[in-house]
């Protein structure tokens, strides 16, 4: 392999997301024909990096550079055209035409405008070159999601992409299905093609990539040849030093024997949860610990009552309880901070107020009239207590930065004053300073009596933030810990330990 | 739209998105005022209003189930059921239950469409636009496609008699007007609708009732088409079963050049009046001018583009 080809030249690349700035002065050279590797935490930048190189953002600072011409527009158009492609995570499909139809949409055989034939023709021999053994005319809304992945890839290599770019390409395979993308990524990389691999796998990473770039809160860390290198390596350098963020110290543990706020007992949903026990006591912080895709946010819904629980029990103060709907979650004094707050928590049509009002009108108002002097004084009360900044009791949050956007939504469930508060991801996206706010509002809350539950993929905010933690792994809980026994690097290691063996064992009943 | 972010000065295409109804219905005014003696009169002004009556409370509650995420088509089929049931009723049952009947069957039909549009998650456009033809057809059958001649004075004061100078329909479609108001800004319900509209998931998170939501938005929109129904058929002493037709978009038309979001979740009922109120001047002043009625349609319908795309151009940043 010639080192000096370079392939895609990343130059000082900085972008910000809403005053929150996700990625730093990042250098980075691709060698042609080289399986390269970005790695990090959950949040550290590695999809960010491969949309820019993609075309799907544009950066706020610095070049990019393909194959030695510079990138001047930033679009997924003129990122093809420069023979870039990019195959995400979520898939983007027409679900309703054939794999053929998906595989040659917008460069479909045609004259004048007009569909001709041919196209099967072209698949065909296509298909030689990926041998994926699909059905052409299948439909894509009724392939599994490997089989979908795979025309995504097929669709870039019939655009005589060069450069193709996997957004965590083997998250919903089987280790099956990954040995044959990976036999299928050499295949290319033999015929000169140059791919960047986004992943947490690290065991797939090692086995199969060239170099490896890692990252860490929007930075590179270094970048260098997989040869010599170890998942402990890799892990080191993905945490780095700790970073000197303190944590608020915690209230002492509720004793053990105290009745739990909530219980679950074998509980399973048809979101994926199988045989999920847990308890929350009153004034305790439990963190639930896992990579994404573990099953975190479904044991938040299913408790929230967002989610049907199909098997098992759920508790409440020690009563069995029946079919939960979120509104009788509510009123058992249970509150869910979703993980994606824009799309999940808040009204961004509408102004501070009236989104901190929103899961609590009934507080204030009398008959359905809606009682203003009172909702304008609590909500002048929440921005002063979490510091919402700017201070307007009408401000646009949609306009808001992440980390007061995240407040706005913290403070709409503290007016509920819930003795359950479930976050997810509470800290995702938000500055340091928001971050800090949000720490001391989860031990303030525990210490007031609640039970908290913390869903953070930083591992080591849930193992500092709480008294015990759950392992997760495809829809388990494997282990449950006291918080101050684990570390970030033993938690993160006994995850990635029970998904492999989950792995193998998947591939010794499918062989 | 909302409160206008403050600090940083508007620009003069800000200003005109958020006030851009206002402001052509200044101009207009000013305009015709010049061009004609007879526009600017109390006796034609209230003329205007009068007759744009019925519209504006149709208006008025079909912003409340487009902010919620809506859309309404059936409005002026239910103007017609409720027409002819009035009609009817007054004839031959009493003129005063009449009155009360056509809102309550507007009532009835506007729940059918939210429970239909909730029960089974098909967009309101489709449903509605299905049970458009259905309440038409119903009308039809009703009065075997004849008109109903309804001449009773305990009926037609509803929609031919002063209170002082002022009709007693524009004094029923102001208090209707601050009622759509009060629901929207003032209760909890109103809360929710916007909620709804602007993030139905966060609304569900939030432990609102959006189904129910949904299906009261579309109840009131029903019960004031059966309102305007009844108005009309008292005004001018006849039922008949194609009365309102077309009236469901002329009705959209004014809550889209209010301003109100088409994609839900941000408008208020004040804007869709004045879209009504521009709509009628459009008409008014053409009259007086004597232009070819043609052009009203016409005008009507570049503005709208115009109130349209300015709205757009806002939303992208």
């Amino acid at each position: 392999m010639s080192s000096n080809q370079v392939a895609v030249s990343v130059r000082g690349i900085a972008k910000s997301f809403g005053g929150t700035r996700i990625l730093h002065d990042i250098t980075v050279d691709i060698e042609t024909a080289s399986v390269h590797a970005l790695v990090g935490e959950n949040g550290a930048g590695k999809s960010s990096l491969g949309k820019i190189i993609g075309g799907y953002y544009s950066p706020d600072q610095g070049h990019v550079t393909v194959g030695g011409a510079p990138v001047t527009r930033f679009s997924p158009r003129d990122a093809l055209r420069h023979g870039v492609a990019m195959i995400h995570q979520e898939l983007q499909l027409v679900p309703e035409l054939t794999v053929a139809q998906n595989v040659f949409l917008g460069q479909e055989s045609a004259r004048a405008g007009v569909l001709v034939g041919g196209d099967l023709a072209r698949f065909h021999a296509l298909e030689t070159t990926c041998d994926f053994g699909l059905d052409p005319m299948a439909k894509v809304a009724n392939l599994r999601i490997a089989e979908r992945q795979k025309v995504e890839i097929m669709r870039a290599i019939a655009r005589d992409a060069r450069v193709i770019i996997m957004d965590e390409p083997t998250s919903s395979l089987t280790e099956d299905e990954a040995e044959r993308l990976h036999a299928l990524i050499a295949r290319l990389k033999a015929q000169g093609k140059t791919i960047i691999y986004v992943s947490h796998f690290l065991d797939h990473i090692l086995a199969n990539c060239d170099r490896v770039t890692v990252m860490r809160e929007g930075r590179v860390v270094r970048t260098d040849a997989i040869a010599g290198e170890t998942k402990q390596s890799l892990v080191a350098s993905m945490l780095g030093q700790h970073s000197e963020i303190l944590f608020p110290p915690l209230p002492p543990a509720p004793a053990p024997a105290t009745t739990p706020l909530v219980e679950m007992r074998q509980v399973s949903t048809r979101a994926g949860l199988r045989d999920i026990s847990l308890t929350v006591r009153p004034g305790e912080i439990v963190g639930l610990i896992g990579l994404v895709g573990a099953g975190r946010t479904e044991v938040a819904r299913a408790l929230f009552g967002a989610d049907p629980i199909t098997g098992g029990q759920l508790l409440v103060d020690g009563v069995v309880q029946g079919p939960l709907s979120v509104r009788a979650a509510i009123g058992q004094g249970i509150a869910l901070v979703p993980e994606d707050r824009r799309k999940q928590g808040l009204v961004l049509t509408q102004t501070t107020r009236p989104n901190i009002s929103l899961a609590t009108l009934g507080r204030i108002s009398r008959w359905g009239i809606l009682s203003r002097p009172q909702e304008v004084a609590r909500a002048e009360d929440m921005i002063r207590h979490f510091g919402i900044v700017p201070g307007k009791v009408d401000g646009q949050v949609v306009s808001y930065s992440g980390g007061n956007q995240q407040k706005v939504l913290l403070a709409k469930w503290a007016v509920a004053k819930p003795r359950l508060l479930i976050l997810d991801e509470p800290s995702r996206g938000v500055d340091i300073g928001a971050r800090q706010r949000i720490h001391e509002f989860i031990v303030e809350m525990a210490r007031s009596g609640a039970g908290v539950l913390l869903i953070s993929s930083e591992l080591e905010e849930v193992i500092n933030l709480s008294h015990r933690g759950y392992l997760m792994s495809e829809g388990r809980i494997f282990a449950e810990e006291q918080s101050r026994d684990l570390t970030v690097e033993t938690a993160l290691a006994r995850v990635f330990a029970e998904q492999n063996q989950n792995l193998a064992g998947q591939e010794a009943r499918t062989t | 739209m909302s409160v206008i972010a403050p600090r940083k000065a508007l620009s003069l295409g800000e200003i005109a998105r958020e006030q851009g109804v206002v402001i052509i219905i200044a101009l207009l005014l000013l305009g015709l005022s010049f061009a004609s003696d007879s526009f600017l009169t109390p006796r034609n002004l209230l003329n205007i209003f009068n007759q744009s009556a019925p519209l504006a409370i149709m208006a008025s509650a079909l912003t409340l189930v487009i902010i919620g995420g809506g859309f309404d088509l059936s409005t002026g089929a239910i103007f017609g059921v409720a027409a002819v049931t009035a009609g009817w009723i007054a004839i031959h049952v009493d003129p005063y239950l009449a009155i009360v009947a056509g809102p309550l069957i507007g009532l009835v039909l506007g729940t059918v469409n939210g429970a239909i549009i909730t029960a089974f998650g098909v967009h309101s456009f489709l449903v509605t636009l299905a049970t458009s033809l259905v309440y038409r057809g119903i009308a039809i059958l009703m009065t075997d496609g004849k008109l109903i001649p309804v001449r009773i004075a305990e009926f037609a004061w509803l929609g031919r008699t002063k209170m002082g100078m002022v009709n007693v329909a524009v004094i029923v479609m102001l208090v209707f007007m601050v009622l759509m108001m009060f629901l929207l800004n003032r209760t909890t319900f109103g809360r929710a609708v916007f909620a709804v509209g602007g993030n139905e998931e966060a609304a569900i998170l939030s432990g609102i009732r959006t189904r129910l939501i949904k299906i009261l938005t579309f109840a009131l929109s029903g019960a004031a088409a059966g309102l305007a129904g009844v108005i009309t058929v008292s005004r001018i002493s006849m039922a008949e079963p194609q009365a309102g037709a077309g009236l469901e978009f002329e009705a959209i038309a004014a809550v889209i050049l209010g301003g109100t979001s088409i994609m839900g979740g941000a408008g208020a009922v004040w804007r869709s009046v004045a879209g009504v109120l521009l709509m009628a001047l459009i008409g008014n002043g053409f009259n007086i001018l004597n232009v070819n009625p043609f052009f009203k349609d016409l005008t009507t319908g570049v503005i709208i583009v115009i109130a349209v795309a300015l709205a757009a151009s806002g939303r992208r940043r």
